[in-house]
Order: structure tokens, then C-alpha cells, then sequence
């Protein structure tokens, strides 16, 4: 009973990880670029929510909604004014700028926003609970996994069924080919990149309603994002949720055994996963 | 003991002496201004804790103009970081040659300061770290009481675990309890200090009758609570205890009500300090209690400009927009002790006279009286630790869905006035 416990909370909190891990997997997998920003961009997701939330009185899910095209542009404008003049053989800058923009984002939180800590506050959905017999689960947790999924789902639609997905596939094969068919990798970089910043912001809005976040919190929730990318395979946004939903359960089910072992089994799992894969477990493609 | 810096004193003194213009030294040290250096949190994490550091300085430098002292501070920012808190602090003196320092916020601040200051030989008061953590913290071995060495240069004031103790199990002594205790213990300096078997909180909370659960030390900015409250609801804990970082005791308090946990009473430190962190969790705060060391209704008053706890509460409030808080309280308290001590020092810039001055400090400040006279401390710290009294407070939400904090609790310091009784968590 208390393992079927451990175990679906496992699953629940990988679903928050995958959801912080897709925007990455989806840049990562088309344009090969690591983004070392990618938590404070969360976090600038969640304090864009905030400006909403206290501006309009709008409910955190609304807000969200109000949120996103905001996003989609910040993404894009930082795709085509800054990282697009850095993507190059060369895999060093962009790592350099992601890192740098890190510093700037928290920066300027901290300057506009001091360290305090803030929090979306969705009502009393946040403490609601759902007795499903053998377990008792958390609504907003719940909400955070279907999410999870219907953002891997919407990605891969997008991805395998329409025209701009073609695009992003073939760039990301061959960027030189596809420009010959008329496709140009920097405006499909960008349009990548803004719609990594609407998954940012469904993130962002679990994030801040599920604890409290200042300035400073991205890069604590960076690192398992990167290890649900790496153990579900670059690129492979299904093998993103199920590496997500591997390092929760993994630590889950470490807690249980000894609280110390938490964190620590998250990352053990990640190692076994890269010692026996070390492609990943649902690789994409050959490169 | 021989410091680096005693040695380059003592050989620049000597060096003059042979030089035959020894007469000019004292002159020119009367004139000098007296440097103090302050090392706190002013960004990062633990910012909350410096908030008041503006409105401080801007009334210290007024009083010194008002008072003709020529005191000049040199504030130093440790970025909430203890590697760059020992660095600013090695900077402080050695680059601006300051006589007396000041530090404060969090074991993480403290520690690296007065550990540089003392090799340094450069007298430093601090203030807001619990003493054990402090005193035990930078000792050698912190595991082996009979190698602890008291401080020569390092001074400081605030309570002690001890004062914990008693105040929280005073607190759930008011409720009809079974006596249970959860322990939220992180792998921090706070936590491994609370959580351990020997010298942490359980001890005493058995002496007062108490039960303490500890599942463990786990990582800070953790995302998932559901082992501890597995645990928790195993032991059947009434009672929730830790020393927890804000954004944690909000996911493990809302993971604890989605699947059904809800203790009778919830006694946290850190996580509970500031308004804005108990206003985050919205309705879900209600009743959450916590250690009191500051508060507007706390009866003392300024040694330096004569207000009260509610004046400075309210001055800070007009002074920034933003509600009072506990750190208020003590960086003011800090300055006050400074002045103190400049005042009755003979040469400000002697660094062992002002330790001695330090330590004959007997002063009423807006925090409560700061003396080093080793009162409620044990012997081996009774040279370097002086307490200021410590109350439970449990935050009320208003109407308007702010929260107030209400005192609850004065066994351990009747002076302190209550404001109501300890209440059950619904």
C-alpha cells in the first residue's frame, strides 16, 4: 500500500519533470542547442504569470493562457535576435550565451522583484485531494501529469502531422538540404523557440503554483530537466516523459528507503540508464 | 597567539620607533575616522534578512553626524554565498582596514566572517544565528566538545537551540496533543545541527514529554514530500517541527493537505519568518507557529535614538511600503551595540581593547539587554555568547487575507506581552 503510494507519487512528479524537461528536449532536439537558461526562463515564465495574476485578477490558469502569446514572443525575438547569431559549428558560444542570459534573468528578476519569494495562487484546487482507494493523490498534481502528457501529445501532432513539423524535422536532420527545399533554418529556429516558451509557461504556472519561487530557484530545477532529456534520448519527446517519470519514481522510491538517498537515486538511475544506453532509451535519429 | 596581522603590527611599530618619528602615531589615530565593516546577505536567498539593512545605515549615519563621532561603515554584500561572505570580509579588512566588524543573517553569513575576523585579529559582533551553530560551528572539531576553544575577537547575541525548545514544546504544552513530533530536518547547517540525535532538538523535546519522528536529512528545493509525510502518518505526528527553506515547507505543506495530512499543529523556523512567505500559502497559513525573537509589540526601546519596537516598525514601514519584520529588530540592535562600544572604548582602533570593551558590554537595545556575561550560557561559550530572549508566535490571517503574528507564548520571557492563546490547525 505504501509502495503503490510511493510509486504513483513517483509517476506524478515525473510528470513535472517532463513538463520541465520538453521545452528543452524540443530546442535541444531541433537545433542542437543546449540551454543552460532554460530554468530561469521558467522562472521568468512564472513571474510573467505573477504580472498578470496581480494586474488583471485573473486566475492563475487564465493568466497563463494570457500569457502565452507573450511568451511566444519573447522566445522568438530571443531566438532571432541573440541565438541565432551564435548557433554555428562551434558548440561553445551558445553555451556561453545561455549561461550568460542565466545571470542576466536572475538578475533582473532580483532587481525588479527583490529575492522575495512568490507563489501563484490557484484557490483551494490546490489542496484538493482525489481518494482513488488503494492511494489518495493531489488534484494539482494530477493536473500537472495530464498535462505532462497532453503537451508531449500536442508536440508530437505538431511535429508528425503538420507542415511546420516537417520543416523542423528536416532542419534538424540537414539544415543545408532543407534550405535547397525553400525552408529557412532561422525563422524555423525561432518559431522552435517560441513554442519551447508556451511549454516554458505551462510549466512556469505548475511550477508557481506548486511551490514558492524567486529570482534565483532556475538552475536547482535544470538539472533533472537535463537528465529526463538524456535518459529518454535526444530528441524524443515520449522518451522525454517516460526519463522524466524514470528519475520521479527513482526518487520517490529512494526517499522511502532513506530520505538521504532521495536526490541521489534520481541521479544513480540516471547513470545506469546512460551506462547500458548511452544513447538514451528511444533515440531519434543517428547523429 | 601570533596573527599575521598582530605580527605586522608589532613590526610596523617597532619599524617607526626606529624611524624616530614615533611621536606622530597617536596624533594621527585620534583623527582618523573609525572604520566599521557590516557583511550581510543584501542579495541571493537569504536577501529577506538584509531588507532592513538601508533604513539602518541611513539612521546610523545620522545619528554619528548628530553625535560629531567620525564613524565611516563599510557595508560589503555576501551574496547569500559563505565563500564570498569570507572573501568581502578579507577584503574589508585588509584592502579598508576596518577596526570593528559587523555581521549578521544565517550560520551561511556569521561563520566565514567572524572565522576570518578572529584569524585576522580584527574584533567582530554578530547577530541572527542561532549560538550552537555559530560557537560549535567554527569550532576544529565541532564533534569533540573537549577541543572547543572559546573566541578572542569574536562576539555574539541571539538565542540558542535550547530556547527552541522550550519555546515550541511551551507552545504545543497549550494543545491537547498526543505528544507525536515530525521532524523536517534538510542537509543543511540548520538542519544537521537541529536534526541531531545527540546535541539537536529531540533531546529536549523528550525531556518535555515529546515523541520526534526524523525520517531523515533530505536535499533543500526538494519536489517531492510524499516519504516524510508517509512517515509522519505512521508515526500518527500531531505535530510538525523543522527548520525548512520557505519554498519547501510550501510544496511539502500543500502535498501534506492533498493527501490528507493535516497535523494539529505546525511549528517550522525559517520557512514561516516573513510575512510574504505565510501570505504565499494563502488560507493554508492560518495558525502556522514559529519562534518569536522580534516583534513590534516587544517592550524595549532604542539605546541610540530612543524609539520603541513599534516606532522602528513603523518607521521602516514608511520608509520602504513594506510590513515589519523580525530582522528589523537586530540589525538595528547591531549598530546600537557598535556605538556602544566606540563610545566606551579608549582607542577605537585598538583591536584587543575593543574585544575587552566588547565584552563589558552591558546594554539595553531595542532587541532586549545584550551583555556577555555568560547568563544561560554554558561555561565553554560563555565568553563569546550572550542570549536575547525568545517567545512563540503563531500568524492569524486578517479579513483582508494578510497575516499578522500574534505572540502566543512568553514562558521562557514574561516581559514579553502575548496577544492571544496557541490555536488548532483546521
Amino acid at each position: 500500500m505504501m509502495w503503490i503510494d510511493t510509486l504513483v507519487q513517483g509517476v506524478l512528479l515525473g510528470g513535472l519533470y517532463a513538463l520541465f524537461a520538453a521545452g528543452l528536449s524540443l530546442v535541444f532536439g531541433i537545433m542542437r542547442l543546449v540551454n543552460l537558461a532554460h530554468g530561469d526562463l521558467i522562472v521568468l515564465g512564472a513571474y510573467v504569470i505573477l504580472i498578470i495574476v496581480s494586474a488583471l485578477g485573473l486566475n492563475p490558469f487564465l493568466a497563463a493562457l494570457v500569457a502565452l502569446p507573450i511568451m511566444f514572443t519573447i522566445g522568438w525575438v530571443l531566438q532571432r535576435v541573440v541565438l541565432n547569431r551564435v548557433l554555428g559549428e562551434d558548440i561553445l558560444p551558445p553555451l556561453l550565451v545561455t549561461f550568460g542570459l542565466s545571470v542576466v534573468i536572475q538578475n533582473a528578476l532580483m532587481q525588479g522583484y527583490s529575492a522575495d519569494s512568490q507563489r501563484l495562487r490557484p484557490g483551494p484546487i490546490e489542496s484538493a485531494s482525489l481518494d482513488l482507494g488503494v492511494v489518495t493523490v493531489g488534484v494539482m498534481p494530477l493536473l500537472t501529469f495530464a498535462s505532462a502528457v497532453v503537451v508531449i501529445v500536442a508536440l508530437n501532432q505538431l511535429f508528425y502531422r503538420t507542415a511546420l513539423g516537417r520543416a523542423f524535422r528536416a532542419t534538424s536532420d540537414d539544415p543545408v538540404t532543407a534550405q535547397l527545399m525553400g525552408i529557412k533554418p532561422a525563422s524555423v529556429f525561432a518559431m522552435a523557440t517560441g513554442i519551447a516558451m508556451i511549454v516554458v509557461t505551462i510549466a512556469a504556472m505548475y511550477l508557481g503554483m506548486r511551490a514558492n519561487f524567486d529570482p534565483t530557484i532556475g538552475p536547482a530545477r535544470l538539472i533533472y530537466a537535463f537528465e529526463a532529456v538524456i535518459i529518454g534520448g535526444l530528441g524524443s519527446l515520449w522518451g522525454t516523459l517516460v526519463g522524466g517519470v524514470i528519475i520521479g519514481v527513482a526518487q520517490t522510491v529512494g526517499a522511502a528507503i532513506n530520505l538521504e538517498w532521495q536526490i541521489l537515486a534520481g541521479h544513480v538511475a540516471f547513470l545506469v540508464v546512460l551506462a547500458f544506453r548511452p544513447r538514451g532509451l528511444f533515440p531519434r535519429a543517428n547523429d | 597567539m601570533i596573527t599575521r596581522r598582530r605580527l605586522i603590527q608589532s613590526t610596523a611599530a617597532s619599524g617607526l620607533v626606529l624611524g624616530a618619528s614615533g611621536l606622530a602615531m597617536p596624533a594621527l589615530a585620534q583623527n582618523r575616522a573609525i572604520k566599521i565593516g557590516y557583511v550581510s546577505p543584501q542579495t541571493g536567498p537569504l536577501a529577506g534578512f538584509a531588507e532592513a539593512d538601508a533604513y539602518t545605515l541611513n539612521m546610523f549615519t545620522r545619528r554619528m553626524a548628530e553625535e560629531g563621532l567620525n564613524v565611516e561603515v563599510v557595508v560589503k554584500d555576501s551574496q547569500s554565498n559563505p565563500n564570498r561572505a569570507a572573501d568581502v570580509a578579507q577584503e574589508a579588512i585588509i584592502s579598508d582596514e576596518v577596526h570593528l566588524m559587523l555581521v549578521a543573517s544565517t550560520p551561511e553569513t556569521t561563520n566565514p566572517v567572524a572565522t576570518v575576523c578572529e584569524n585576522e585579529g580584527i574584533p567582530v559582533i554578530s547577530t541572527k544565528a542561532p549560538w550552537q551553530p555559530f560557537f560549535i560551528g567554527q569550532q576544529g572539531n565541532p564533534g569533540n566538545p573537549e577541543s572547543w576553544r572559546p573566541f578572542d575577537f569574536a562576539f555574539h547575541y541571539f538565542w540558542g537551540l535550547e530556547d527552541v525548545i522550550a519555546v515550541f514544546t511551551n507552545m504545543w504544552n497549550q494543545l491537547d496533543t498526543n505528544m507525536q513530533v515530525g521532524g523536517l530536518f534538510p542537509n543543511d547547517a540548520d538542519g544537521n545541527a537541529w536534526g541531531d540525535p545527540e546535541v539537536g532538538v529531540a533531546p529536549g523535546f523528550a525531556a518535555a514529554g515529546y515523541t520526534t519522528v526524523d525520517p531523515g536529512r533530505y536535499q533543500n528545493l526538494s519536489d517531492d514530500f510524499s516519504a516524510q509525510i508517509n512517515a509522519f502518518r505512521q508515526a500518527n505526528a500531531e505535530i510538525v517541527t523543522g527548520v525548512v527553506i520557505p519554498p519547501d515547507f510550501t510544496t511539502f505543506w500543500n502535498q501534506a493537505r492533498q493527501q490528507g495530512f493535516i497535523p494539529k499543529a505546525a511549528t517550522v523556523a525559517k520557512a514561516i519568518l516573513f510575512p510574504q512567505a505565510v501570505e504565499a500559502l494563502g488560507e493554508n497559513g492560518h495558525n502556522l507557529s514559529s519562534e518569536v525573537w522580534w516583534s513590534r509589540n516587544h517592550p524595549f526601546t532604542s539605546s541610540l535614538t530612543g524609539e520603541s519596537a513599534a516606532d522602528l516598525a513603523d518607521g521602516f514601514t514608511e520608509f520602504s511600503g513594506r510590513p515589519w519584520t523580525q530582522p528589523i529588530g537586530f540589525v538595528h540592535s547591531l549598530f546600537e551595540v557598535a556605538t556602544d562600544v566606540i563610545k566606551r572604548a579608549d582607542d577605537p582602533t585598538d583591536p584587543e581593547g575593543v574585544a575587552e570593551t566588547i565584552a563589558a558590554t552591558n546594554l539595553n537595545t531595542i532587541v532586549g539587554r545584550v551583555a556577555w556575561n555568560g547568563e544561560g550560557v554554558p561555561p565553554f561559550a560563555a565568553q563569546n555568547v550572550c542570549k536575547t530572549p525568545l517567545v512563540g508566535g503563531q500568524w492569524r490571517r486578517q479579513d483582508d487575507g494578510s497575516y499578522d503574528l500574534t505572540i502566543v507564548d512568553n514562558q521562557t520571557a514574561p516581559d514579553i506581552p502575548t496577544g492571544g492563546q496557541m490555536e488548532e490547525i483546521s
